[in-house]
């Protein structure tokens, strides 16, 4: 009896302190969406702008015109949706030619692959940001997606699933003539849909909140992305307008929330294999 | 189209293998020249590591040899490549493809091969139908047990109606029960269809059931070539005596029971309880088998077993026996090759 | 032999699209970089002469560096370890079967799919001195939140940089804890329990040494974002307050709109390739220091 009721009464501590800590977790989010909620004066009426009372979408509303949101959400999607797809496929093709097929070099080669991964964007922006302009890239689509369509975690990620495929699934496909391409297409793809999809996903978070590269090539209203975008609804001089920002931060938030509620499971797996895996 | 009708003798003429380079290099098979006739059930039988599945993936196009020269029909096919080969093969862990159904994995071999729809379906159907998996043609084979993923293995071979069968190991995944059935009815199989089939196995009992003869491979190279039967009565080898047969031939030391170099090799059936015999030993376990009794004795030239009638008058635990050899039924080695001499 | 090549051509063909774009948008820019690192070069990038080696020294002990430099390591001095500790904090809080346990499972992770500048705006709203919510409720208690406003002074502009970023960074963090967590094994737990070990000494004794492989990687990654910090500095401060250069990291000084060496390619360069080498060298030292401390299972 007696441990019963200790038993319970720690199970309602440790709920209230999860209460609490998520709370504090979420506040600003939380913040920042209901004053995107509320109309002008009332998002600034602070404590009551916390309460969820006369909601409107007004703000959000003239955040989205103001801003024109609705095209800079279209250039992020696009973006994001075509380095995906970009990365998914060249990711497979390469890691195809290093997990299942022999050439002289493999070894070094593979190893060069890995070595890039140690470069971060920010040591190589300097001089993309010239190879883009002599190109004629800046201010393009083919700007933002093109230096993206590679990434060297994602040979490595799909080169590691393909290599725990067994080895007679490719030498029973050869024996039926099957080839290189149709291998990939209709057996080894397929059965690496699990890790293709967190690649996927990671790879489209990834380009959706990529901030430095485009804020370094993109300077006029077309091909900026969302992220740029709402740099521009940041108003420091004019605090009337400031909670359009808010609305700003909302619409190009919740496309991301939605993927990862939808997509939890996939984006640890993503996160996790560098980090258990080594 | 009937299943079979092809001519397919494989001939391999003096064929090696050797894998790595320099220090690290082995030889997996070792000249090996071998007749594999029409419509033939070959066995190559061997342990571990003897070269039999390397023998049989250089058959399939797998691996390259080394040297030597592999001939499928009349045709020199070192060169050629797997698909043009006429040849099917049933893999150890089946290689299905695990997110096809069972029926996309039958077809799969007639699809790359650009055959049509409707007769692809028709050649699915006709080859589980053989093989009893009508009912299972929609699920996946993670949803399938062992023997019927073995099934679809085989299915999925015989849709191609191939010249020539390959299967390495193809039942050492299955329980005991399931691969005495199963032992039946690739033989079965064999016979309807009347084509050639090449086995690897280390399973002494599939070899000597099934084979129409048998390959016995050691260290890459080939001990001896024979139907079961001139196998286990005439083994080449002390290799071979003591590879085939449960439980192993008695093979006694140099000296023993003959010359100094010749080793005397004895059926656990032909060494029988011999009031006077000439060898002295006692009997340290005794195995009652129902059909028969298995006695085990310690003697000076080492570890003996007889193989005895249950109905026999037997010794008890450590008794002193005498045994002796059935005259007709001595095998002799050379003490130094372990080679047949009589 | 043979057979190697003649998978060579499929692989080539397989291989070029990254080869490529590796070559081009990752390796060419590496060394280019480290090129002209070693050059001084008028704004037209045309005219360069050679300046030696040492001109890499030189970028790295002049005084804008220096300070950047500073500002980076600070920055990564104030969010590591709290960000570890928080990450590591939720993760326990959060490994227990209770019903429910999956909503705050997914709201303690909800930050890690917020991009840098989301997160950012978030706290530019959030500590804006006139309107902010913060600056109203908690300004009796911390009066600089409403004069001049966190991001407005010099002195605790950055650590208002760091908060932002360690709340950015918190999903990641508690993500990957808790799969550290999640695969160690119950029975040492069961085990420590048997022995007496109260839940304090199963925490230090079961829990951390068996979470050192997550708490490497992320100390790793916590370390490299921060020495890489840019994004928040350019939507919060960028580089500031003012003319200070209180939060000018060392990317901010690299790209930022109003750096000082905005156009000069030479020294760009050259502290980029100093930023990579320090990530490195960072990268290497933590590998080295947790070392045998790291338990890898079995």
């Amino acid at each position: 009896m007696a441990t019963d009721t200790v038993r319970g009464a720690r199970k309602v501590g440790r709920y209230a302190l999860l209460v609490v800590v998520a709370a504090v977790v979420l506040f600003p989010i939380y913040a920042v969406v209901l004053q995107a909620l509320k109309s002008g004066p009332d998002a600034f009426d602070h404590p009551r702008s916390l309460l969820p009372v006369d909601l409107t979408f007004d703000t959000i509303r003239s955040a989205w015109t103001d801003g024109n949101l609705g095209h800079l959400l279209l250039n992020s999607l696009f973006v994001s949706g075509m380095v995906t797809i970009g990365v998914i496929i060249t990711s497979l093709l390469a890691a195809y030619a290093f997990a299942f097929l022999e050439f002289p070099g493999r070894q070094a080669l593979f190893a060069i692959f890995l070595a890039t991964m140690l470069v971060p964007v920010e040591v190589t922006v300097v001089i993309n940001q010239r190879t883009a302009n002599w190109l004629g890239w800046d201010n393009s689509y083919q700007g933002l997606i093109v230096p993206s369509l590679a990434t060297t975690f994602g040979v490595f990620l799909v080169r590691q699933v393909f290599l725990q495929l067994p080895k007679e699934l490719r030498e029973a496909a050869a024996l039926d003539g099957v080839g290189h391409m149709r291998f990939l297409y209709e057996v080894a793809a397929p059965l690496s849909r699990p890790t293709l999809g967190a690649l996927g996903l990671f790879t489209f978070l990834g380009t959706w909140n990529a901030y430095l590269w485009p804020s370094q090539i993109i300077t006029d209203n077309d091909h900026q992305t969302i992220q740029l975008g709402l740099n521009k609804l940041k108003t420091p001089n004019d605090i009337s307008k400031f909670n359009l920002l808010t609305g700003g931060l909302v619409v190009a938030a919740l496309p991301i929330f939605i993927m990862l509620v939808v997509f939890q499971r996939q984006l640890v797996r993503g996160l996790t294999a560098g980090a258990v895996k080594g | 189209m009937a299943y079979g009708a092809h001519v397919a003798q494989v001939r391999l003429e003096s064929v090696t293998k050797r894998f790595g380079e320099g220090d690290d290099q082995v030889t997996a098979v070792d000249a090996v020249s071998l007749d594999i006739h029409d419509h033939e059930f070959m066995i190559l039988l061997g342990p571990s590591g003897c070269g039999k599945s390397t023998l049989l993936r250089m058959v399939a196009g797998l691996e390259d040899p080394t040297s030597g020269d592999v001939y499928i029909g009349e045709e020199w096919v070192n060169n050629t490549q797997p698909k043009l080969r006429d040849i099917a093969m049933v893999f150890q862990s089946y290689a299905l493809y695990p997110h096809k159904t069972v029926r996309a994995n039958i077809e799969f071999p007639l699809k790359v091969r650009g055959v049509g729809k409707a007769e692809r379906a028709a050649e699915a159907q006709r080859a589980a139908d053989v093989l009893g998996l009508t009912d299972y043609m929609r699920r996946k084979p993670g949803q399938l047990s062992g023997g019927q993923r073995q099934r679809v293995a085989l299915a999925r071979a015989i849709v191609r109606n191939p010249a020539v069968f390959l299967m390495d190991e193809p039942l050492s995944n299955l329980d005991a029960k399931l691969r005495g059935d199963t032992r039946a009815e690739l033989v079965d199989l064999h016979r309807r269809f009347d084509s050639t089939f090449i086995y690897v196995t280390h399973d002494q009992v599939e070899a000597m059931t099934m084979g129409s003869r048998v390959a016995v491979l050691n260290a890459g190279r080939l001990e001896q070539v024979g139907t079961p039967q001139d196998v286990y009565d005439f083994p080449a080898s002390a290799f071979v005596a003591q590879f085939i047969g449960t439980p192993p031939m008695n093979l006694l030391p140099p000296g023993v029971l003959g010359t100094d170099d010749v080793q005397v090799g004895i059926r656990p059936e032909h060494l029988l309880l011999t009031p006077g015999g000439r060898l002295q030993a006692t009997v340290t376990q005794i195995e009652h088998l129902g059909h028969e009794v298995l006695l085990h004795a310690e003697s000076a030239a080492g570890r003996l077993v007889a193989r005895l009638a249950p109905s026999a008058a037997l010794p008890a635990m450590g008794d002193s026996v005498q045994l002796d050899a059935d005259a007709q039924h001595m095998h002799h080695f050379d003490a130094t090759t372990g080679v047949r001499v009589s | 032999m043979k057979r190697k090549l003649r998978d060579l051509p499929p692989a080539l063909l397989m291989l070029v699209p990254s080869l490529a774009l590796l070559g081009v948008w990752t390796i060419y820019p590496l060394a280019r970089a480290i090129d002209y690192g070693h050059k001084r070069c008028d704004s037209t990038f045309r005219n360069c002469t050679d300046a030696g080696w040492d001109r890499y020294s030189q970028v790295f002990q002049s005084k804008q560096f220096q300070d950047a430099l500073m500002v980076s390591l600070k920055l990564a001095v104030m969010t590591v370890p709290i960000g570890l500790v928080l990450g590591i904090g939720l993760a326990v809080l959060a490994d227990k079967h209770l019903k429910g346990i999956g909503i705050f499972r997914t709201i303690f992770s909800s930050t890690v799919a917020t991009g840098v500048a989301v997160a950012s705006l978030v706290w530019f709203v959030l500590l804006q001195p006139q309107i902010g919510v913060l600056a109203d409720l908690l300004s009796d208690w911390f009066p600089k939140l409403k004069n001049p406003g966190l991001l407005n002074d010099p002195d605790t502009a950055l650590p208002a940089v760091a908060l932002s970023s360690i709340w950015a960074s918190l999903g990641f963090t508690f993500i990957i804890m808790m799969a550290g967590l999640q695969s160690v094994p119950r029975d040492l737990y069961e085990s420590a329990y048997v022995d007496g070990a109260g839940s304090f000494r199963r925490f230090t004794n079961v829990t951390l040494p068996m979470l050192t492989p997550s708490i490497l990687f992320v100390t790793v990654v916590l370390t490299t974002r921060a020495l890489q910090s840019y994004g928040e500095i350019a939507l919060l401060t960028q580089g500031g307050p003012q003319s200070t250069k209180a939060t000018t990291t060392i990317p901010y000084l690299i790209y930022g709109n109003n750096s000082v060496i905005h156009n000069d390619i030479g020294t760009k360069s050259a502290a980029a390739v100093l930023l990579f080498l320090l990530c490195l060298v960072f990268a290497a030292l933590q590998f080295r220091g947790f070392g045998k401390r790291v338990h890898y299972g079995n």
